[in-house]
């Protein structure tokens, strides 16, 4: 059982950073909605620290995610084939482009997926900051607490779009290359 | 009626944070992610931009691209917060404000109607 080295930081960009980013939101899209009230319980503090550095994480992931993407796996993606070069499969975007029926999963899906994924970092780093900032006074910043969730709906949104462009595009024109890097030996 | 009282007291501690820093944070994020579909669709249409946003040969245009809307985003966010940081803001507006200009950003990378202008 083996994999390319290409393949394996696909694999980690999508599956990893930005699979669990959208795990990530989920639950704190839910513990935002959740707080409604501004009435303080007694393991407030803890509460909040918690919220703070989960919302951190997310915006180290989603930065890891877009970083990953843009500088390591969109380039291969990219790549110009030499004059002449017949068999394209090495070439995910050339790839694609030469069959009318894979066209649009790079003229539509990649090039909404490339600019769209790069507003969950912005969003997401928002709401982690205003999170530090606020603390359990965003609690009473009805307008504010509205908005970051606001912020992170639509971040939500946006990673699942590039996600599941990034899986159906990896399904029709997978990024592949590099060492093989053997996962199992069958006996 | 001690309850009540510590309530009081809490809710009053809780209304004492001003708005400003949290609106400069909204709308800077706002500002910078619509500044990204803005950016994306005038290098798509000039190509003299478009050759210009080509910070890193391998990534092409889009490297240049999200740098200045992260570049855009930021000197927004440290201009406003200084400006507001110490105040209230109408955050219902700013947020809506804010909240648009995501959303707007969202629709104008969708490559259709990118493809309008």
């Amino acid at each position: 059982m083996e994999i390319t080295a290409r393949g394996l930081w696909t694999l980690i960009h999508g599956m990893g950073f930005g699979g669990l980013y959208l795990l990530a939101c989920s639950g704190v899209i839910v513990e935002l909605r959740r707080r409604r009230t501004i009435i303080p319980d007694p393991q407030g503090a803890d509460h909040e620290r918690f919220l703070q550095i989960y919302l951190l994480l997310m915006a180290a992931l989603a930065w890891l995610a877009v970083l990953t993407g843009t500088y390591l796996i969109y380039p291969w993606y990219r790549a110009v084939p030499p004059s002449g070069t017949t068999n394209l499969v090495a070439f995910p975007q050339r790839f694609l482009m030469a069959s009318a029926s894979t066209a649009g999963w790079h003229s539509i899906g990649m090039e909404w997926k490339e600019h769209l994924a790069w507003l969950v970092p912005i969003a997401t780093t928002t709401a982690a900051a205003v999170s530090l900032q606020y603390g359990r006074h965003l609690r009473s910043h009805l307008q504010l607490r509205k908005t970051v969730l606001a912020f992170l709906a639509v971040s939500f949104f946006a990673a699942g779009v590039a996600g599941f462009f990034g899986a159906m595009l990896n399904k029709n024109a997978p990024v592949e290359g590099g060492k093989n890097i053997q996962i199992l030996e069958e006996k | 009626m001690n309850t009540e009282m510590n309530m009081e007291v809490a809710d009053h501690s809780l209304t004492e944070t001003k708005s400003g820093a949290g609106g400069a944070a909204a709308l800077a994020a706002g500002i910078g992610s619509f500044a990204l579909a803005v950016l994306a669709i005038a290098a798509d249409q000039m190509p003299s931009l478009r050759q210009a946003m080509i910070f890193s040969r391998p990534t092409g245009p889009l490297s240049g691209v999200t740098t200045c809307a992260c570049i855009i985003w930021l000197t927004f966010w440290i201009v406003l917060h200084l400006r507001w940081r110490n105040r209230n803001v109408a955050m219902g507006r700013i947020g809506l404000l804010s909240v648009v200009l995501l959303a707007l950003a969202v629709l104008l990378t969708f490559p259709p109607v990118a493809e309008l202008f």
